[in-house]
């Protein structure tokens, strides 16, 4: 009888724990990380070799060895000036050119193939043209970032620029206003939305770009210590590296991410 | 649609600035004004041209890359495919796994191009793992979302209808799902290429990544201007074929 109020009340209580899963899958997601960790920590004390992946908390207690090291610290630091300083100049570049282009039907027409030809090119490819013409230091690798993440801002600003309603444009004409204010206040405010989506995407492709450029040159920076840690068996110090790089570009795409939404939130409450 | 008028000066606008880069560079190079080392003279890559699609060694290393692309977009396909479907026949499956998918997705995958090292060494195994890898984001995502974008209602009046899962998923299921299942498939063959092409260059004893990397090193800056040149071609042709192969399957969904 008690036995079977007990597995009456497990039953119940089983039944509830999956219904609380069913209602918050975010719980669901979160215990399936916390599994693969859990394995991860498991396997890494019984069959795993050291030599190649360690567990998690060998991971963390190698931390404070390898971010203290006073060389790694100052590469990461360059590569999260490199990935800002990239983007900013991508973003710039890109709006400037995108507005020149996006304006002028007949310079869309002219030059935009030529825009997408360039943008169909695997990058990866010419990423040894620009260590040699820009060097090994943060030029070359501020470059490639720049060379992937001002398509994405000129694409979408001219797609943005393209699909301001020409009433607007006529209205702000007849009232009056110039060139420069109708680009102002008509122009780059239609622009915003899709000038946004292109910051998202020109995020994630200047991220690519320098971290590709970081790992390739391999006498200095990120690039010199994987190689150094991967050459001594050093796989806590490897995946610091690696852990902290995912953290920058998390941060970093998150950053974009809020920047939209706070950019947007007049079209929903409109 | 208004009619397509054929636009002259933009296209005369276009290959002329194609042509004008092309004779500055010929004639950038004949001055001397810069040197062979940064900018090679475009006759000299132009033979270097004809000359690696005579070697053997080229062949070689065509090969590998290509061989590394197709194991590498196999086992992205395989995996995708099978992950997507089942976790997008569940409505419950699609909300726990597809947010974690996609966020792991969003961090740039070449930062852990160590961990792959570390793991598969430097040889082709390193590279196929990686390529796999960034290939099977896009087939997984895809495929869950074609799959579970499906409208409940057919999979309702097939089964009412009295279909078993396999009629359901062939009649019903697939040829819903498949234009965006084939547009993940081409974005994940796209993408896996550079990133084969980008591993072996920063890392690879074989294939046209670290031929290129090589000629770099060995500031051999003509050979590698005709190295690059071929695989921005191989690139070319390798997005015309997918995109041949995505209208063929999407075209009469498209259309109608």
């Amino acid at each position: 009888m008690s036995d079977a109020v007990i597995s009456g009340a497990r039953i119940e209580a089983e039944a509830g724990a999956r219904a609380f899963l069913h209602r918050n899958p975010a719980v669901a997601r979160l215990g399936l990380v916390v599994l693969a960790l859990a394995l991860w920590e498991l396997a890494g004390h019984t069959v795993l070799d050291p030599n190649f992946l360690s567990p998690p908390s060998a991971i963390v207690a190698a931390m404070p060895r390898v971010l203290g090291d006073p060389g790694v610290r100052s590469a990461l630091v360059a590569t999260f000036v490199e990935l800002v300083t990239a983007f900013v100049l991508a973003v710039a570049l890109g709006l400037a050119i995108g507005l020149v282009v996006g304006l002028s039907g007949f310079a869309r027409r002219a030059t935009l193939p030529l825009v997408l030809l360039l943008y169909s090119i695997p990058q990866v490819t010419i990423l040894p043209l620009f260590v040699l013409y820009f060097g090994i230091c943060a030029g070359s690798k501020i470059a490639f970032g720049v060379s992937h993440g001002i398509f994405p801002i000129i694409l979408n600003v001219v797609a943005g620029v393209q699909s301001v309603e020409q009433a607007h444009l006529t209205a702000a004409r007849s009232m009056g206003a110039s060139r420069l204010l109708t680009i102002r206040r008509v122009v780059i405010p239609h622009t915003m939305p899709s000038l946004f989506t292109g910051l998202r995407l020109a995020m994630s492709a200047t991220l690519l770009g320098v971290l590709l450029a970081e790992l390739y040159v391999s006498t200095g920076g990120v690039g010199y210590y994987t190689r150094i840690f991967a050459d001594s068996f050093d796989p806590p110090a490897t995946f610091t590296l690696v852990a902290v790089l995912a953290l920058m570009a998390v941060v970093l795409n998150e950053a974009v991410r809020i920047a939209e939404r706070r950019a947007s939130f007049w079209r929903t409450h409109r | 649609m208004k009619p397509r008028r054929f636009d002259w000066h933009a296209r005369a606008i276009r290959v002329g600035f194609v042509l004008a880069l092309l004779l500055f560079w010929y004639y950038l190079g004949r001055s001397g004004a810069v040197s062979a080392i940064f900018l090679p003279q475009l006759p000299r890559v132009a033979e270097k041209f004809v000359q690696i699609l005579q070697s053997a060694s080229f062949y070689n290393n065509l090969a590998v890359t290509l061989f590394e692309l197709i194991v590498a977009v196999a086992i992205a396909s395989l995996f995708g495919l099978t992950i997507g479907y089942l976790v997008g026949r569940s409505r419950y499956a699609v909300l726990v796994f597809e947010p974690l998918l996609a966020g792991i997705f969003a961090v740039p995958i070449i930062v852990f191009l160590p961990v792959f090292m570390l793991f598969f060494g430097i040889d082709i195994e390193s590279k196929i793992a990686f390529g796999a890898t960034y290939a099977f984001f896009p087939i997984v995502l895809n495929t869950i979302g074609g799959i579970s974008q499906v409208d409940p209602r057919f999979i309702t009046v097939s089964r009412s209808m009295g279909a078993n899962e396999q009629q359901l998923f062939r009649r019903v299921l697939l040829p819903a799902a498949l234009p965006v299942i084939v547009t993940g498939l081409r974005i994940g063959a796209t993408i896996g290429f550079l990133a084969i092409l980008g591993s072996e260059m920063i890392a690879g004893l074989r294939g046209l990544g670290s031929r290129v990397a090589n000629l770099a090193e060995g500031m051999n800056t003509a050979e590698m201007f005709a190295y690059i040149v071929f695989v921005i071609i191989l690139a070319g042709m390798l997005n015309l074929t997918l995109s041949t192969m995505q209208s063929r399957f999407a075209g009469p969904r498209n259309a109608s």
